[in-house]
């Protein structure tokens, strides 16, 4: 995969469709992967990298990369396209700077989900498309990549492409058996006691790093709400219980409609905080209230908090609804 | 035996209340001389649109025990629309909020014309006994913002 993609990247380059490119490097350690801008043959075969471990999603660095002079190339993964639908949608891309090559992806190795199967020292990552193999300071092991995903890859909501201008590989299927809400539906099927320690267990872990917020391909805004210095939650110290709960549920409400679930909060989060359950649990609501909707499947269907019938279903219905009081 | 009437807890409630409906029936309400608790301090908003979820967190954090908002009746929206874009939004919010564990009785809208004094009261007094059911507000408070 990866030849076939440097392959392609190199000609673009020199035929002159295109000036730079952007795509993914190696970080200090080879499952460390970054993304980077390339802009000639010589540095693609220094840095670029195309293999199990590129998880970033690239769509919100062409926010301001499609603004500068000339066309970019940049790879898109499924879930990416999602994103850079969403992005165009609300005016962030300027499409024509961009060529867009979609390239395949069979779900990225997580590194926290290695790490909770209990393998220590880990110096180096190798993946084969079916095995993992741990490089440790004690030795090698093998694990499935199945093995490795995350929440998010293991209930991948779509391995189809939806926009894109060429393609390397062959274009998946979405998927839509609803197994992405099941960890949502456990909670919801939870006391509200229990919710609340489990979310309070969670949030607490928070140190307001604002990683979650700045990876996030849907918030995009220039000026933030937790920038600003009269919000009463822009602090990242000293922050108690409150801020947590009110960081994250202003959070996910700002991308409420707009998220596409590309689970990237969750995949930076240097606590490990499942924040794409919230997020989830969002479009869970919207589903089942308004309809189902997926943001970035295509560039015409209004966001669901844009939009309204005369005969939406009241707020009361909360209330009513399943689960425990 | 005396009572000890500070002791008794009283729940402070926070209304956001349409310029247009529910703030004339408030003021309806008054002039009928009907009764409700004065626990109810009332934020009067231009639409019930305007009210942005960060309110109703923020007076959480300030102490309040319970948010009520009211709004005109859906297809009476002084500006059309507004109540219905309003009614989306603080489903998923209340939804969110039950999420996260926090007692789903502490939220609620209602629908009160200016007509309705007689339900505005009704519905405040309504609210303030399931809150004061409920007792002081703890799973979302701000210990900064405590008197201590």
């Amino acid at each position: 995969m990866q030849e076939a993609v440097i392959k392609r990247a190199k000609e673009l380059l020199a035929d002159g469709t295109v000036n730079r490119i952007v795509g993914w490097k190696s970080g200090e350690f080879a499952y460390d992967t970054t993304p980077a801008v390339f802009t000639s043959a010589e540095e693609i075969d220094a840095g670029f990298i195309y293999n199990d471990f590129c998880a970033p999603n690239l769509s919100k660095y062409l926010i301001k990369e499609s603004r500068k002079e000339g066309k970019l190339l940049v790879f898109l993964k499924p879930c990416d396209t999602y994103s850079f639908n969403q992005l165009i949608k609300e005016h962030r891309i300027i499409r024509d700077n961009v060529y867009i090559i979609a390239v395949p992806c069979r779900g990225k190795v997580d590194i926290d989900t290695v790490k909770a199967t209990g393998i220590k020292g880990i110096i180096g990552m190798e993946s084969d498309g079916e095995t993992v193999t741990v490089k440790t300071l004690y030795g090698d092991t093998s694990i499935p990549k199945s093995e490795t995903h995350g929440d998010k890859c293991k209930t991948c909501k779509s391995k189809k492409h939806v926009i894109y201008d060429e393609i390397i590989g062959e274009d998946g299927e979405v998927n839509d058996d609803g197994a992405r809400f099941e960890l949502v539906e456990k909670l919801e099927m939870m006391t509200a006691d229990e919710r609340y320690d489990f979310w309070r267990g969670e949030l607490s872990k928070c140190i307001r790093c604002n990683a979650c917020r700045n990876v996030c391909p849907a918030c995009s805004c220039e000026n933030c709400v937790f920038d600003n210095p009269d919000s009463g939650i822009a602090q990242r110290a000293a922050t108690d219980s409150f801020e947590e709960n009110m960081f994250h549920l202003i959070r996910s409400f700002h991308v409420a409609g707009r998220c596409t679930d590309c689970g990237e909060c969750t995949r930076v989060c240097p606590q490990n905080i499942p924040l794409h359950l919230i997020n989830r649990k969002y479009i869970k609501d919207i589903n089942e209230f308004y309809g189902d909707y997926q943001a970035g499947s295509d560039l015409e269907t209004r966001a669901p908090l844009n939009a309204y019938t005369f005969d939406d279903c009241e707020p009361n219905i909360v209330y009513k609804r399943g689960g425990n009081e | 035996m005396q009572v000890n009437e500070n002791k008794e807890f009283r729940p402070k409630i926070v209304a956001f209340c349409c310029n247009w409906c529910s703030y004339a029936g408030a003021d309806l309400a008054g002039t009928n001389r009907l009764n409700y608790p004065v626990d109810v301090k009332i934020i009067r908003v231009p639409c019930s649109c305007r009210v942005n979820p960060m309110f109703i967190l923020r007076a959480f954090q300030r102490g309040a025990d319970g948010v009520i908002m009211c709004g005109c009746h859906p297809g009476d929206c002084h500006y059309t629309s507004g109540n219905y874009f309003a009614r989306r939004r603080m489903t998923l919010l209340f939804s969110m909020l039950d999420f996260m564990g926090i007692e789903r009785e502490r939220t609620r809208v209602e629908w009160v014309s200016a007509a309705e004094g007689a339900k505005f009261a009704a519905t405040m007094n309504e609210f303030v006994e399931t809150v004061t059911k409920l007792g002081e507000n703890k799973r979302l408070e701000d210990l900064r913002c405590k008197k201590q």
